[in-house]
């Protein structure tokens, strides 16, 4: 019998929230490096205009930066680094080939690192963002104080964009794991192998030890 | 100002040479001797008045500067400072506006394509239908210059008459002082005139007069004579080296290539980890067994 078992690791409002904050996040990227890189200039043109893209750009930063406050406070308390997780960061290697360390629970040390990642950066990046927002709060600020923000924002942008490279990459090897943020599913494989302490709770909660998967309700 | 040129030193932005076809050019160089002016602001309006500005009338403020600051339509402002010398009130008076820099900080903080350019003669000049407003000129100005308007949300400053200056004609100020307080001609011309100002100046007993030409900034295209050159900063603070700041060279020079490296090396790690190692499966069927 080959009917996969899945196992629900995102409901709806989830996965909206993650892909609005995913889209705001790729507009910024391609419109902020726009105006990083002189040679990619025209990528001002996802907003229309490089005018269009100047103006657009922080209410874009505003919406995704609460779109992440949301994300935050569903997920923190799912974050705290454990010794486990330390173990699971010093041992990339193995990770990289494909092997798992240690008994990981609803996330492993890397999306740990990556979540407490992106959370600094995008504090830097609205509190700079502010800062040297025109024409409405940069005018409240001394000189000294923009271009520091200006620094802090371009090279933050850069941190984050190289961890969402990271993240993307890792969503994409890692098969099995798209799904969860699209249709909300992961197969019951999929937990054993990647998430064993987070597969045997979800087991439990269902309450019970052995077959029948507590997934989404109608088709699998 | 956009003048149609084929002698363009450095565009902002733009990563390869923008047309030089007369790198010959003369630099020009206003010369502004602050002992010989009278602080009377024809200049002031001699600028508002051939570029058509009409700033807002303001307030006095309770002193002679009058509109308070640069402006998006006050291109040039007398600045007035009381000042007590050697047991004397001395009465400075400085004509503010930009200093048209040899390296400009405005024009390397730019990120759109042509928004300012620096002309073969030293005439730095913002090209305001490229401007996109987001004001990064003015983090990079060492000398607190260009002013973003409200009703278009673009930068301005002046252009040292860029337009007359390309038909051979002096800068409106200059034509209008009528102490002959502001010259101007090629820099080395102004230099020697500005050497025998400052010779005179020492034999009436300013020891330190000199002529400011910051070479933090590559020097600049429009320079002071001034009596106090050892103090610059008693003219309403007219900075003593001044200099594009740090924070920006990090920020538009080693940040660049840095983040080039880290980005092409995260997306060509992430595709040859793919291809060497391939993908992390999960074993769809094996649990099948164990369960049982
Ligand atoms: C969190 C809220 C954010 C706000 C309020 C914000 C605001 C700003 C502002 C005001 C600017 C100056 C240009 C303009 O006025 O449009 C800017 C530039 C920029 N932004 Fe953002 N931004 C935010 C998020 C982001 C994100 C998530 C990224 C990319 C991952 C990003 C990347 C950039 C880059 C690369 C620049 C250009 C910096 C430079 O020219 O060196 N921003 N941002
Ligand atoms: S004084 Fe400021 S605005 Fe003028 S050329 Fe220098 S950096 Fe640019």
């Amino acid at each position: 019998m080959s009917r996969e078992r899945l196992i629900r690791r995102y409901g709806a409002a989830e996965r909206i929230n993650h892909w609005i904050v995913a889209v705001c996040f790729v507009l910024l990227a391609l419109s902020g490096l726009a105006l990083f890189y002189p040679a990619f200039f025209w990528l001002t043109g996802v907003f229309g205009t490089p005018q269009l893209a100047r103006i657009v750009h922080p209410f874009v930063g505003v919406v995704m930066f609460l779109g992440f406050f949301r994300q935050f406070f569903r997920y923190w308390h799912h974050n705290f680094i454990t010794r486990d997780d330390i173990r699971w960061m010093t041992s990339v290697k193995t990770v990289l080939l494909g092997g798992e360390v240690g008994d990981t629970g609803k996330y492993n040390g890397g999306q740990k690192g990556m979540f407490w990642l992106m959370t600094g950066c995008m504090l830097v990046l609205v509190i700079s963002g502010i800062v040297i927002w025109r024409p409405y709060f940069a005018p409240a600020f001394p000189i000294p104080v923009i271009r520091v923000a200006l620094l802090l924002h371009a090279w933050t942008a850069l941190i984050l964009i190289a961890g969402i490279i990271v993240h993307v990459y890792a969503a994409l090897w890692v098969k099995g794991t798209m799904r969860a943020m699209i249709e909300g599913v992961v197969s019951e494989a999929w937990a054993r192998k990647h998430h064993p302490r987070w597969y045997r709770e979800k087991m439990q909660e269902a309450g019970h030890t052995e077959g029948g998967a507590p997934a989404r309700q109608g088709k699998p | 100002m956009s003048l149609q040129s084929q002698d363009i030193l450095r565009r902002s932005a733009s990563p390869t040479q923008p047309p030089i076809a007369r790198e010959h050019k003369v630099e020009v160089a206003k010369l502004i001797d602050v002992t010989t002016c009278i602080g009377c602001k024809a200049c002031q309006v001699a600028c508002s008045e051939w570029n058509d500005l009409r700033d807002e009338v303001g307030e006095n403020v309770g002193v002679y500067d009058n509109p308070a600051d640069l402006t998006a339509q006050s291109w040039t402002v007398m600045r007035y400072s009381e000042v007590e010398e050697n047991g004397k009130l001395e009465w400075l008076i400085r004509k503010d506006g930009c200093m048209h820099c040899a390296e400009p900080g405005c024009l390397k903080a730019c990120p759109s394509p042509g928004a300012i350019i620096q002309y073969a003669n030293g005439i730095v000049d913002f090209q305001s239908e490229h401007c996109i407003g987001c004001g990064y000129c003015i983090s990079g100005c060492p000398f607190n210059v260009p002013r973003i308007n409200a009703k278009d949300n673009k930068a301005y400053k002046c252009t040292l008459c860029s337009d007359r200056v390309t038909v051979g004609q002096e800068p409106a100020c200059v034509k209008t002082c009528p102490t002959g307080a502001i010259r101007f001609g090629s820099k080395d011309d102004m230099k020697a005139y500005a050497a025998d100002r400052v010779e005179e100046l020492k034999t009436r007993g300013y020891a330190q007069a000199g002529l400011y030409d910051p070479e933090g900034v590559g020097g600049t295209h429009v320079m002071y004579v001034l009596h106090h050159a050892d103090r610059p900063q008693l003219y309403h603070g007219l900075p003593e080296k001044p200099a594009i700041s740090p924070v920006v060279r990090l920020w538009k020079g080693f940040l660049k290539p840095l983040a080039t490296v880290g980005l092409a090396a995260s997306v060509l790690f992430g595709f040859f980890h793919y291809i060497g190692v391939g993908p992390n499966r999960a074993d769809e069927t094996d649990h099948e067994e164990d369960k049982a």
